[in-house]
């Protein structure tokens, strides 16, 4: 059979960034793949070195919505690391605390999406209703339900009151049972082991070459987290384990980041309990002449930023690196000699702003429209309805 | 009233499109149809494709990049199509006001009906802001 392409963006009515994936399809089988980015660049390099460094806190928080601390996070690291400071002792666990709730809000914003596109719209709407309450917690704590603003070179923005603490430890602890229903439901769901298992493998030796990280990479048995290897915050002071798993295949994917969650509330719960007293910010005047690196575990994987100053108050340089940039092209060894059903959460898998699925449609080489988007969310969709009925599954 | 536009109010359908935001606009649109807020109570529905859809709600900042997909997208929507900028970025450009790659606001490509402010706006904002988009039509704001 002749081959086809499939575009699958740039743009996409569920979430995200838009991203241009061209798939090239021979018959059912994916044999090719293509990435175009650039429809959400905005010049945030550029435009951080306009700004103070204090002000260039707010333009990194707007890299990302769902990251939208790991990014400050690992800028305010580079700017101190150029002023060779250590922030207050209280300032890292507030960072922490934040840092780690944002992991768990975006993890369950992916396993809903995961479950749209797996045809189970049951949990997408659950897990968004859970999400819900950590997006609460998170307003409480910061005052902003995304976009926290709490970070800034020297320590944080604002302090966690006191009066907050229990109602917020009662908060997070009253989404374990759901999770808990959530994970069970998911793990041990014998149609999701037929869909998930054994697809869009990702050996640990080509997530060692393609540099992946983050759960994509721990998935795959490569056991590396920058809040392990290098701690930085309050993630040497708490007791927690990173989750690994062997396989490398999105189910393993999923698991790796339902077990992260469980993980991350212990981390927010022991800071908040242990949660130290004194100054939250070392007022920073000055910043010298000189270079800084910094980087951060985002839900993602490892964000990175380098920062230059010239003695001047705006930075002279500043480079962002984005886990996704690392794990993206993993596609191209996950999703090629799969079938065009699977592609959809294969891409999905790897948690990039991927979701450009729903303006996916698929092209015979003269131009003439086979599929959609919408069709091939069903096609995913379907599949996993086939797999019930063999299994007798209602 | 037209009869098309009394039509549209009864289950306006959206499209939603992001033109270079930072996401975080377009998930709180998506929580608007999640379970808390639940926006299809008033017969609201992400619709697929934009041919299908009433209103499109644009966030982002518009980049040179996603500006040429924009108008296509305009272009190809039944009208009457209504717009709603949604977010300080699809406003203003907000934050990425001085960026070299976002030459002009929304409102400068296409028309606006309604502009719901805020970075992100909150889930209450945004429906709220549908309600009287809707009111303003039907001439009772
Ligand atoms: S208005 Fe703010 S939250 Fe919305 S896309 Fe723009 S920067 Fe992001």
């Amino acid at each position: 059979m002749a081959k086809s392409v499939i575009p699958i963006g740039p743009y996409h009515p569920l979430q995200e960034e838009p991203e241009f994936f061209t798939l090239t399809v021979d018959g059912e089988t994916v044999v090719d793949i293509d990435i175009q980015i650039g429809y959400n660049h905005r010049g945030i390099e550029k435009l951080s070195e306009r700004k103070t460094f204090d002000q260039s806190t707010f333009v990194i928080e707007r890299i990302c919505g769902i990251c939208s601390t790991n990014h400050p996070f690992a800028y305010t690291r580079a700017v101190e690391d150029i002023i060779q400071v250590e922030v207050p002792e209280r300032a890292k666990y507030i960072r922490t605390i934040i840092a780690e709730g944002e992991r768990i809000h975006s993890h369950l914003l992916w396993l809903g999406l995961a479950g749209h596109f797996l045809g189970y719209n049951t949990v997408y709407m659950w897990v968004w209703k859970l999400r819900e309450e950590i997006l609460d917690v998170m307003e409480i704590l910061s005052g902003n339900r995304n976009s926290y603003a709490m970070f800034k070179p020297g320590g944080v923005r604002r302090d966690i009151n006191a009066e907050d603490i229990p109602l917020v430890i009662k908060k997070i602890d009253s989404i374990i049972p759901t999770l808990t229903r959530l994970k069970k439901a998911i793990i041990d769901d014998p149609v999701l082991h037929a869909r998930l298992k054994g697809i869009g493998i990702l050996t640990k030796q080509e997530a060692i070459d393609y540099c992946a990280l983050g759960p994509t990479s721990r998935a795959s048995g490569v056991a590396r987290d920058v809040r392990k290897d290098a701690p930085y915050g309050a993630y040497d002071r708490v007791e927690w384990d990173m989750i690994v798993t062997e396989n490398g295949d999105v189910f393993d994917k999923v698991v790796v980041r339902i077990l992260e969650m469980y993980e991350s509330i212990k981390i927010v719960k022991t800071c908040l309990q242990n949660l130290p007293d004194g100054e939250i910010d070392l007022n920073i005047k000055d910043i010298p002449p000189g270079e800084g690196i910094g980087a951060a575990e985002a839900p993602r994987g490892e964000t990175f930023h380098y920062v230059r100053s010239d003695g001047t108050n705006r930075p002279a340089r500043h480079k962002v690196r984005a886990p996704t940039f690392m794990n993206l092209p993993t596609c191209k060894t996950t999703v090629i000699g799969e079938t065009v059903s699977d592609a959809t959460i294969i891409l999905a898998g790897v948690d990039p702003c991927y979701c450009c699925t729903e303006r996916m449609a698929v092209r015979s080489i003269k131009g003439k429209k086979l599929y959609n988007g919408q069709d091939l969310i069903r096609l995913s969709q379907e599949k996993t309805e086939t797999i019930k009925k063999k299994m007798g599954i209602k | 009233m037209k009869l098309t536009l009394r039509a549209l109010l009864k289950s306006p359908w959206v499209f939603h499109l992001s033109t270079g935001s930072c996401n975080n606009c377009d998930i709180e649109i998506l929580d608007c149809l999640t379970p808390r807020f639940d926006i299809e109570r008033f017969g609201m529905l992400l619709a697929p494709s934009i041919k299908h859809a009433d209103i499109l709600l644009v966030t982002g900042s518009c980049n040179r990049k996603s500006v040429i997909r924009l108008k296509r997208l305009y272009e190809q929507a039944p009208k009457p199509c209504l717009v709603v900028a949604i977010g300080e970025c699809s406003m203003s450009r907000g934050i990425f006001i001085h960026s070299y790659n976002c030459p002009l606001p929304l409102d400068k490509i296409i028309p606006v009906d309604a502009y719901i402010p805020g970075c992100p706006p909150k889930p209450e904002a945004i429906i709220s802001g549908a309600v009287k988009l809707i009111q303003k039509i039907k001439g009772t704001l």
